[in-house]
């Protein structure tokens, strides 16, 4: 039995009258990659929202690194978010400060590192996603894919044990996709640690995936590695690997 | 039955929202006292809200003074006390106008400027950036705005005095020849620095009404675009109307009817 770094409890989450997880119940892997896939709206983004506290469930356990974070004050989930990047699906930098800065920050306000070990940081980080020397333009400089890295970059750069990608290649040429989908990878095995990714790419998914569970109507109807899924008789997990319009997911 | 549903639903809003904002305000001060306060924003805050705004404090307490003076002088020569008009425009200024009117330009101004680019933050996942790096957005947005305003405020207030003042002692003097030294002769035997300090303390309140409702207002933005210019209209609204409120209180508090 493989370790595991997180697991959703019988969580039930609701936006006003809508259901969007009902005794969902998920394992992720320690040390893997897990994707999150399903319909728009499934409630993959939430997943990745409750696995950091940005999102507290209705009922049911959030426990990640062995700690129900559901029951845990704000000061101690602040701890836990530390612990953990999240990459935002449209990166999410704050426009008013540059590259350098946006991924300076956690490491300004977190840490006691002095201003030149928190430069040679940045400097490092920028150039293990491939935008070394970009630390003073302003993201709204920078294309789609910089972005993301930038973005990526912003997550990585504490060395958090667990890193949340939401929709990492999303809008993104097949090249840079291929690019982001590989530094997934990198990432993960030099952190050291554990990736949890939402996306609808399912070539990438495949490229990257250690185990993937599928989403739908707020339960997780498929879970397994790769080759798992890929096999797998359910006709949902089948009619949204193929894109087919037929079957038993309503259009 | 609606009309009893609607009046206890926008009941219980109202609750909500002054519950929500109140919570801010003691979050805020939490960073505040014991200091936690990020110097650098603050002062970066306090010349983009603050600074930026004395022009048009400057032009609405000038053009309020001399109107102000232009209605009172003449009425004042007429009936022989000339000799007061100065007391009467420093009187209202210091203790009403001066604090009131660089309240609603700045709530007009910078008010409407928290909101909107907190709101803005809200829409493009910025603030839940900052929650997921282990970063207090009341920390990081709110209280630089606030201890800002809070500054940048009373000196706007001391600003819109002086020139309330200058202002309405010109028209005294052009239209109803009131000399300058009787206009301040007058001002002398009517206020004291106590006026301008309860003039200021108010603009100390009416800061704090302005940085923590449009901040709520950014922050408790949902939708997109759309939702920030809601919020951005809301914390105008809202903050102008406290003000008043509070004018109100603060008159009756301060000078206790003296």
């Amino acid at each position: 039995m493989p370790d595991i770094w997180a697991r959703l409890e019988n969580v039930s989450v609701r936006y006003g009258p809508k259901i969007v997880m009902e005794n969902l119940t998920l394992d992720i892997v320690e040390g893997a990659i897990t994707c999150i896939i399903g319909l728009s709206g499934a409630g993959k983004s939430t997943t990745l929202r409750l696995l950091n506290g940005l999102k507290q469930p209705d009922s049911g356990r959030v426990i990640v690194g062995g700690r129900d974070i559901t029951t845990l004050h704000e000061r101690e989930l602040i701890e836990i978010r530390r612990s953990i990047g999240f990459s935002f699906q449209f990166a999410a930098l704050f426009d008013s400060l540059t590259v350098g800065e946006n991924i300076a920050l956690p490491l300004r306000e977190n840490t006691k590192m002095s201003a030149t070990e928190i430069t040679q940081a940045v400097a490092h980080t920028l150039e293990s996603v491939g935008l070394a020397h970009l630390e003073n333009r302003y993201p709204a400089e920078l294309s789609g894919g910089m972005v993301k890295r930038a973005g990526f970059a912003r997550a990585v750069v504490s060395n958090p044990h667990a890193v949340l990608y939401d929709e990492p290649t999303t809008g993104l040429d097949p090249i840079i996709t291929h690019v982001l989908t590989d530094l997934i990878v990198t990432l993960r095995r030099r952190l050291n640690g554990t990736a949890v990714v939402v996306s609808h790419d399912l070539a990438s998914i495949f490229l990257m995936a250690d185990y993937i569970a599928m989403l739908f109507e707020g339960a997780i109807v498929a879970y397994g590695t790769t080759e798992e899924i890929r096999r797998s008789e359910n006709p949902i997990v089948q009619q949204f690997l193929q894109g087919s319009e037929v079957g038993p997911i309503p259009i | 039955m609606k009309v009893f549903e609607k009046v206890g639903r926008d009941t219980s809003d109202v609750f909500s929202y002054a519950g929500g904002v109140i919570e801010l305000l003691g979050d805020a001060l939490r960073f505040i006292v014991p200091p936690r306060i990020r110097i650098g924003e603050t002062f970066n805050q306090a010349f983009l809200l603050g600074v930026q705004s004395w022009p048009i404090v400057l032009l609405t307490s000038l053009f309020t003074g001399m109107v102000f003076s232009l209605e009172s002088a003449v009425q004042a020569v007429q009936y022989g006390v000339g000799n007061l008009v100065g007391g009467i425009v420093a009187y209202t200024t210091l203790r009403e106008l001066g604090p009131m009117l660089s309240a609603v330009v700045v709530a007009g101004r910078t008010g409407a400027a928290i909101a909107a680019e907190l709101g803005s933050m809200v829409v493009t996942e910025q603030i839940e950036a900052l929650q997921s790096l282990g970063l207090s957005p009341t920390r990081m947005l709110v209280v630089p705005r606030l201890v800002a305003l809070a500054l940048m405020v009373p000196l706007l207030t001391v600003l819109a005095d002086v020139v309330s003042i200058l202002g309405g002692a010109w028209v005294a003097h052009i239209y109803a020849h009131i000399s300058y030294d009787s206009f301040l002769q007058s001002m002398r035997s009517t206020v004291d620095f106590g006026d301008l300090l309860k003039g200021l303390i108010k603009s100390v309140v009416f800061a704090v009404i302005i940085a923590i409702v449009g901040a709520y207002q950014g922050l408790s933005t949902r939708g997109g675009a759309a939702g920030v210019g809601k919020s951005t209209t809301n914390a105008v609204v809202v903050s102008i109307i406290l003000i008043f409120i509070f004018n109100f209180a603060l008159s009756y508090l301060l000078y206790g009817g003296s």
